[in-house]
């Protein structure tokens, strides 16, 4: 995909990072007329050429199973990268546990995300207004509204408008229409009804029809005939879902959404952006007056030190890694790293708040055979319903969680398949396990509860003064610690789902932990890290501007979740693009007046 | 509309000819770090003695192809992939290869195939584990270089049947036993909790055992077949749950709106 040759080495913006904020930023500063440099650590990657679409667990090695390398199965679409990236290690301190995902090839882990796209709430960018937790954002969900719906509309998103508290609609003719409900979740959502709580379609970044390529582009792009143009061209290659295989492998059709097939084609068409591969960013470089004049990278084909020079860095190479170019980033003037006068690069990382539980439910036994493989996501899921009595202080946690379910028929019997099915039959073999395993196939529901964080001082990231990768550059050391806040939640979400189990005449399977500490995720884990550099309105006790912009220096913005505030329940891909859009028009803007 | 929409499906995932090979960095691990060349060697050799690793690049390339056959008329995807490193971290997703070499005797082979029919046995439904290539499963899954833990645990179990053949019924091994003398065996060990101490080793064998069986089987054609999964074929619409379906689930009217 990386197919322009080095041009030159002076650039209208450097973009540090391939994935959702990086892809947005390109895609918006290259369509603007702007002469863009992306960088990208890993390997090129094309995913119409490397997808294994209708590959079998069968022909794979292991059936398919993770393996340390391949940590979310074989077929998974993330190459060199996981919970360890050989020759690129991180602490974690001592006491703390944290999981650090990284993906090193081209668009990152939009490759192999889950396509959740949840908009944030009013409620979610004035938190700490609403209760007195953590920070406000210096926006608010009217200024991130309209990039909500670009965003949605560029990269095709089905869903509904429920018009929910705290679950904004969409703006008309913005959301594709949703796929039908599967069995299990028709089920599931019968047995929450009598309980109140609300299943409702979910929203994906899945195209459930072709894109409208007459329509969308001038409405995306009005006045701006080169966006238009690559935008329609773009729409125009992209195929609806096909409703057959995972998307976690990614999509040579082009019907969901990575950067790799929706983001980077058009910018490349523009003609205005380079991306170099492999391309290791260590530090950024100001000049005496304190403006970045560029980024120094590590070829990894060569191990040369190379730079780059432009007007403008964005990083946008995940939270913690942009942290980590901060940090290494020292000068006279700024010994504890770059843009970090605040001393909050780094601080306040965030991650999403998991717990789960997995179930049998008798009523899906044996049923007809049937295609259940739909989106490969979730058509249907929960969004959080107990606003009033979190308000109340009949909760004893102060933020919310959605709920995610899965099982039923959908995909292919893989690896594990009816492993542990022993406390169901005592341990059958021969004829009866046969029989058992036919009666189980199907019956299973697994519920993930998906909760807020609220940002605390213990959770952060720093330089590890004593270790450096395999290019010399030092790495990063974890501080993790939940507080009660999070515990609580975990323990309420398994409860509830232990709840709908019952409701549905089902068995749990899990344990169900009164313990926070037991029921919850590791810190990491859900791979939902943002913070390390947040926004604000005062460059005292924040980061970035609104814009993602450095206060420190004018022409540093950062563009992927290190700029979060908060961490809503809601899935932080969709937010990152929608905020990166906006600090991408903003650059341009700048650009154009000189002022940066 | 819908024919019309499946033709474009089609073609877009339908890339055509492969561009040159661009050579890719990799990391790789220095625990399983066996070159790609290496790899096909493996596979070569096995297909020569007839105990081929179920993952050979022909096979990758067949099951493509089925996979498209609902698609008649265009052409399947290119056979392998240029852009990978073909490392563990980075391997080839299109024409997958088992890197490892396979270390199970004949004479283990046998014992896995007796002991995988005892736990998946051939009938009107569906054949036996053995005869759809499990025990080459088993063989794959014990010889990876992670799992040596687990080839221990299979050896010792193996080792454990032969030996209550002997002692019990007087015969050479497991495999020359009765179905009715291997069942008076295995139902020592079926489930751990209800197995006596001194056999919880054993219980836990042959829990491993079920699971690697369990997952060798039914990801096979036959074993998908048998439980009637019909998915992973492209589809013109998503047409939610059947009638029958519905019907069974007691849904309807309000639960469907």
């Amino acid at each position: 995909m990386a197919g322009i040759a080095r041009s030159q080495n002076r650039y209208d913006a450097v973009v540090v990072g391939s994935g959702a904020g990086g892809g947005i930023a390109a895609f918006i500063l290259a369509t603007s007329g702007l002469r863009v440099l992306m960088l990208e650590a890993g390997r090129d990657y094309d995913p119409i050429r490397e997808t294994p679409m209708f590959q079998l667990p069968k022909d794979a090695p292991l059936r398919g199973a993770a393996t340390p390398e391949k940590p979310f199965g074989f077929y998974d679409a993330t190459v060199d990268g996981g919970w360890q990236v050989p020759g690129e290690p991180y602490s974690v301190a001592e006491g703390s546990e944290f999981m650090w995902w990284r993906s090193r090839m081209l668009g990152g882990r939009t490759n192999h995300w889950g396509r959740i796209s949840l908009r944030m709430g009013e409620y979610d960018f004035k938190p700490r207004s609403r209760d007195g937790l953590g920070f406000d954002w210096p926006m608010s969900y009217e200024d991130l509204a309209p990039y909500y719906d670009r965003t949605e509309s560029l990269i095709g998103v089905y869903g509904s408008n429920e018009g929910l508290e705290n679950t904004p609609n969409s703006s008309p003719g913005v959301l594709q229409p949703p796929p039908r409900p599967r069995a299990y979740e028709l089920l599931t959502r019968k047995a929450c009804r009598r309980l109140g709580i609300p299943v409702i379609p979910a929203h994906l970044a899945i195209m459930t029809q072709t894109q409208d390529a007459d329509r969308l582009p001038g409405e995306l792009f009005p006045g701006n005939e080169l966006a238009r143009r690559v935008t329609a061209d773009s729409m125009r290659g992209r195929a609806a879902c096909y409703w057959a295989t995972p998307c976690g492998r990614g999509c040579s059709i082009r019907a969901n959404f990575q950067s790799t097939t929706v983001l980077l084609p058009p910018a490349l068409a523009t003609g205005n952006l380079e991306i170099r591969t492999g391309a290791m960013v260590r530090e950024v470089t100001v000049d005496s007056q304190g403006r970045a004049t560029g980024v120094h990278y590590i070829d990894k084909a060569t191990l040369i030190d190379e730079f780059a020079s432009a007007r403008v860095v964005v990083l946008a190479a995940s939270a913690c890694e942009s942290a980590r170019i901060l940090l290494n980033s020292t000068g006279n003037l700024f010994p504890n790293g770059l843009a970090n006068s605040s001393g909050l690069v780094g601080k306040y990382v965030m991650d999403t708040v998991g717990a789960s539980v997995y179930s049998q439910i008798p009523a899906l036994e044996s049923l007809p055979p049937h295609n259940e493989d739909g989106a490969s996501g979730m058509h249907m899921y929960m969004p959080w319903w107990l606003y009033g009595e979190q308000l109340a202080g009949r909760l004893d946690f102060p933020r919310g969680y959605h709920i995610e379910f899965g099982g039923g028929r959908r995909s292919a019997p893989g690896f594990g398949a009816f492993a542990g099915l022993e406390p169901l039959t005592g341990g059958s073999y021969g004829q009866r396990f046969k029989d058992d395993c036919r009666r189980y196939y199907g019956s299973f529901i697994g519920f993930d509860g998906r909760g807020e964080m609220i940002p605390n001082e213990d959770c952060y990231c720093e330089i590890d003064p004593d270790r450096v990768d395999s290019y010399g550059i030092p790495v990063l050391r974890f501080h993790w610690k939940w507080a009660e806040h999070e515990l609580r939640q975990a323990v309420h979400m398994q409860q509830t789902f232990a709840g709908i189990v019952d409701e549905m005449g089902g068995q749990v399977l899990s344990t169900i932990h009164t313990d926070g500490a037991q029921a919850i995720s590791k810190g990491g884990q859900i791979i939902h890290e943002v913070g390390g550099g947040i926004m604000g309105e005062d460059p005292r006790t924040s980061v970035l501007n609104e814009f993602c912009q450095s206060w420190d220096v004018p022409n540093l913005f950062v563009t992927d979740g290190a700029p979060f505030v908060s961490n809503a329940d809601k899935n932080p891909t969709l937010s990152i693009m929608a905020i990166a859009w906006r600090a991408s028009d903003y650059i341009v803007e700048q650009l154009r007046q000189r002022s940066i | 509309m819908s024919d019309e929409r499946l033709k474009r499906v089609v073609k877009a995932a339908s890339p055509g000819a492969a561009e040159a090979a661009r050579p890719e960095d990799g990391p790789d691990r220095a625990d399983n770090s066996i070159s790609r060349r290496g790899a096909l060697k493996v596979i070569a050799a096995g297909a020569a003695l007839g105990a081929a690793a179920s993952c050979a690049p022909e096979d990758a390339a067949r099951s493509a192809e089925s996979a498209h056959e609902a698609l008649s008329g265009f052409e399947p995807l290119p056979p392998s992939n240029p852009l990978a490193a073909g490392t563990a971290a980075d391997p080839d997703l299109l024409a997958p290869v088992v890197p490892w070499e396979m270390v199970l005797t004949d004479e283990e082979m046998r014992l896995v195939a007796a002991l995988s029919d005892v736990i998946i046995p051939a009938d009107e439904r569906s054949p036996s584990a053995s005869e759809v290539g499990v025990p080459d499963y088993v063989n794959e899954f014990v010889s990876a270089p992670a799992h040596t833990e687990q080839l221990t645990q299979l050896r010792g179990g193996l080792a454990w049947l032969n030996r209550e053949a002997r002692e019990r019924f007087g015969a050479g091994d497991f495999p020359a036993l009765t179905v009715e003398q291997q069942h008076e065996i295995c139902d020592e060990i079926r489930f751990e909790p209800d197995a006596p101490a001194e056999l919880k080793p054993h219980a836990r064998f042959f829990d491993a055992f079920r699971d690697m069986i369990s997952t060798g089987f039914w990801t096979t054609e036959e074993g998908m077949r048998d439980l009637g999964y019909v998915g992973n074929i492209p589809l013109p619409s998503f047409d939610g749950p059947p009638p029958e379906v519905l019907e069974q689930l007691g849904l309807s009217g309000e639960d469907l709106a």
